[in-house]
């Protein structure tokens, strides 16, 4: 290839002692991932992660039955004042819902006039309180950043203790790594002004996640 | 980038005379070391967690080719695009041919690497329009200033400064009203950025990680304004250096359980986004092409050397925040890109120590530095080390030199030293007299010049001692 990539594969096999590439992946730690020291949880997963949003300044609703996410996202239409005009990601857990007929939903990836988005999570981390959201045809990024309200579905049997529970729940499920894969942890903020933290930077200004405890 | 680290005594000393910058480092001061404390009191599996991180990244420098060479596989496979870099400016002219000739809007997410290259300038320079879209980058573009601090690139200014910039430079979009309200201040960047977000044809992000499993670039940010940055645009450029790079997710996981709570001491950054090639065939968004520059800039060369141990830092910024030195001069007082205790090792390897000469002495070796790294990295020994090579290349004053060549002298003679400093005692202790201090003393008028010296009282230790035994 290039003469820069030449190069600067020499000097760094120069440096390390070595002219030739290494034929065989070296040993190393990660071919052994539950060897990694994990933080221990002060109570069950599920608990843990809805602590975990709150600490982050995110808010929860716990719902029994997929279909409770349309009266839960009512609520919080209502609790927050906002017209119900919803852009939605066409994933399994939401492309179902019977939304009442008066609102304004639509699928597909958010425009920049879109204030509310609902999407859907691959896993919850118990650990942080991180939503685990995959790229795709049914859950489009922009959902995830262009709106002011973000709320997010998952379901609690996909909420996992430590990060590395989520990668491996991914390796076992997923073909191919998708495009974007974004941990988020509360709303978007910023403390560039005087070290003093503001919410709603560039991302959205509120997070709001939906356990299903089915 | 030019720097001006040659003038760094003198923007010391102005800095110090700062009334404005003082006020911003004032209000700095203290969160970040608080809050990292408290994050870290959190996680009492934080020594084992350092220590894991450390083996991980040594274990991927001993063999960087080969994760390197495992990450570009991925990330052709992804259908993403790999260029090498030697240099700043090849870096910047491989940028500037994936922007192409025609002038464009460039979108970018904080990259400490593109102000190593001085990519902003090589951009403009080309005809495109560039606009930073962190807010602490965006505020210090406004001011036509180099960012202060790796994470917090605008610590410097105060409140009032960035009310004052925004209503010069917002004016043209038709926002006169002044904003003086961190809250107002916020909301109005984000209406500007909004816009040119959604306008935009090329997106630049940093890495903080690149993963060879999967040719993932990895971002840890806040605001969103990286994501924003990657996914609206038609072109995504990450640029990144060659030590960035890690075996796996799971050893990403152990490097953002310590970033964080040594960066701000959060558990978690709000977004920590891994992209990976471009749009999917069936995407309904994200990038069309993808593109990573991976540079070397001298940093091949560390491997391996006295300072190839600073290659495992992850740009946390807690060595800076943990500085005196810098919490007294704030970042722009340095000269060049990277400040503080992992600048002042890095800049005179980047521009030569001949360049940088000061830098290494502008530490008082408390060694806080190296206690709060999360990556081990033993910064003082390492400053150290700059300082007996400037010893070394006759790059420090010959005053200096000659000094230390008659103390060895003398410190290799015991009987010699003893007489000498017996002497020394005496006269000095006589001279001082009843004050006990001296406001001033020969050949000692920059120590003099902050201080008194203490006069000696009495005989010298070793008298002393050898009259008790």
């Amino acid at each position: 290839m290039s003469a820069a990539r030449d190069e600067i594969f020499t000097r760094i096999r120069r440096s390390l002692r070595r002219d030739a590439p290494l034929a065989a992946p070296p040993a190393h730690r990660s071919q052994a991932p539950e060897s990694n020291v994990r933080p221990r949880l002060e109570k069950d997963p599920l608990e843990c992660f809805i602590d975990k949003v709150h600490a982050a300044a995110g808010t929860v609703d716990r719902i029994s039955a997929i279909s409770d996410v349309v009266q839960a996202t009512s609520d919080y239409l209502h609790r927050h004042g906002l017209e119900p005009r919803l852009v939605v990601a066409s994933h399994p857990l939401i492309s179902e819902l019977a939304w009442p007929a008066e609102w304004k939903i639509h699928a597909g990836p958010a425009r920049g006039e879109d204030h509310i988005g609902v999407g859907a999570a691959f896993a919850g981390v118990a650990e942080t309180g991180t939503l685990v959201m995959l790229s795709g045809a049914d859950n489009p990024t922009t959902l995830n950043f262009l709106p002011d309200d973000h709320i997010v579905v998952v379901s609690a049997l996909q909420i996992v203790a430590h990060l590395e529970d989520a990668w491996r729940l991914m390796r076992d499920s997923v073909t191919a790594m998708p495009r974007t894969v974004n941990l988020i942890t509360g709303p978007s903020r910023t403390a560039d002004v005087e070290q003093t933290i503001q919410l709603g930077a560039h991302g959205p200004r509120r997070l709001h996640v939906i356990v299903i405890e089915d | 980038m030019q720097g001006s680290t040659t003038e760094f005594k003198r923007q010391a000393e102005a800095a110090l005379h700062d009334a404005t910058l003082q006020r911003a480092m004032a209000k700095a001061k203290g969160g970040f070391v608080d809050k990292r404390r408290l994050a870290v009191a959190r996680l009492p599996e934080f020594a084992q967690i350092r220590a894991e991180a450390k083996a991980i990244k040594e274990h991927t420098l001993a063999h960087l080719d080969y994760y390197l060479e495992q990450f570009e596989r991925k990330v052709l496979e992804s259908g993403g695009r790999v260029h090498w870099a030697r240099t700043a400016d090849e870096a910047c002219a491989a940028v500037l041919a994936i922007i192409g000739a025609a002038s464009k809007q460039v979108l970018k997410g904080k990259s400490m690497v593109s102000e190593e290259i001085g990519l902003n300038a090589a951009m403009e320079r080309a005809g495109h329009t560039v606009v930073e879209t962190d807010l602490g980058e965006y505020i210090i573009q406004l001011a036509h200033e180099p960012p202060s601090h790796i994470i917090a690139p605008a610590v410097h200014k105060t409140r009032d400064q960035i009310t004052d910039l925004f209503q010069a430079e917002h004016e043209k979009y038709g926002l006169t009203e002044r904003v003086t309200e961190t809250e107002d201040i916020v909301n109005e960047a984000r209406q500007v950025l909004r816009t040119k977000f959604l306008s935009a044809d090329v997106g630049i992000t940093g890495a903080n990680f690149l993963i060879a499993e999967t040719g993932s670039t990895v971002i840890v940010t806040n605001e969103g304004n990286g994501d924003l940055t990657q996914i609206l645009p038609r072109t995504h450029i990450v640029t990144a250096s060659i030590e960035k790079v890690i075996p796996s997710l799971d050893d990403m996981t152990v490097l953002l359980r310590l970033l964080a709570r040594s960066a701000t001491g959060q558990e978690m950054s709000s977004y920590n986004t891994l992209s990976t090639g471009p749009r999917r065939a069936d995407d309904l968004d994200g990038p069309e092409e993808f593109h990573v520059v991976i540079v070397d800039n001298g940093r091949s060369d560390m491997l391996g050397n006295e300072f190839h141990d600073m290659l495992r830092c992850i740009r946390c910024g807690a060595c800076l925040n943990h500085c005196p030195v810098y919490g007294a001069i704030g970042g722009h007082a340095y000269g060049w890109v990277y400040p503080g205790p992992m600048g002042s090792v890095l800049t005179p390897l980047m521009i030569g120590l001949e360049n940088a000469r000061d830098l290494p002495n502008a530490c008082t070796l408390n060694g806080r530095c190296g206690e709060v790294c999360p990556m081990s990295i033993p910064l003082p020994d390492m400053l150290r080390t700059l300082r007996f090579k400037e010893h070394e290349r006759k790059l420090s004053k010959a005053r200096a030199r000659g000094a230390l060549k008659a103390w060895g002298l003398l410190a290799r003679r015991p009987r010699l030293y003893q007489v000498v400093t017996a002497l020394m005692t005496a006269v000095l202790g006589s001279i001082g007299g009843r004050a006990g201090r001296f406001r001033s003393l020969p050949l000692a008028s920059g120590w003099t010049q902050a201080r008194d010296l203490p006069a000696p009282q009495g005989a010298t230790f070793q008298r002393m001692w050898r009259r008790r035994r």
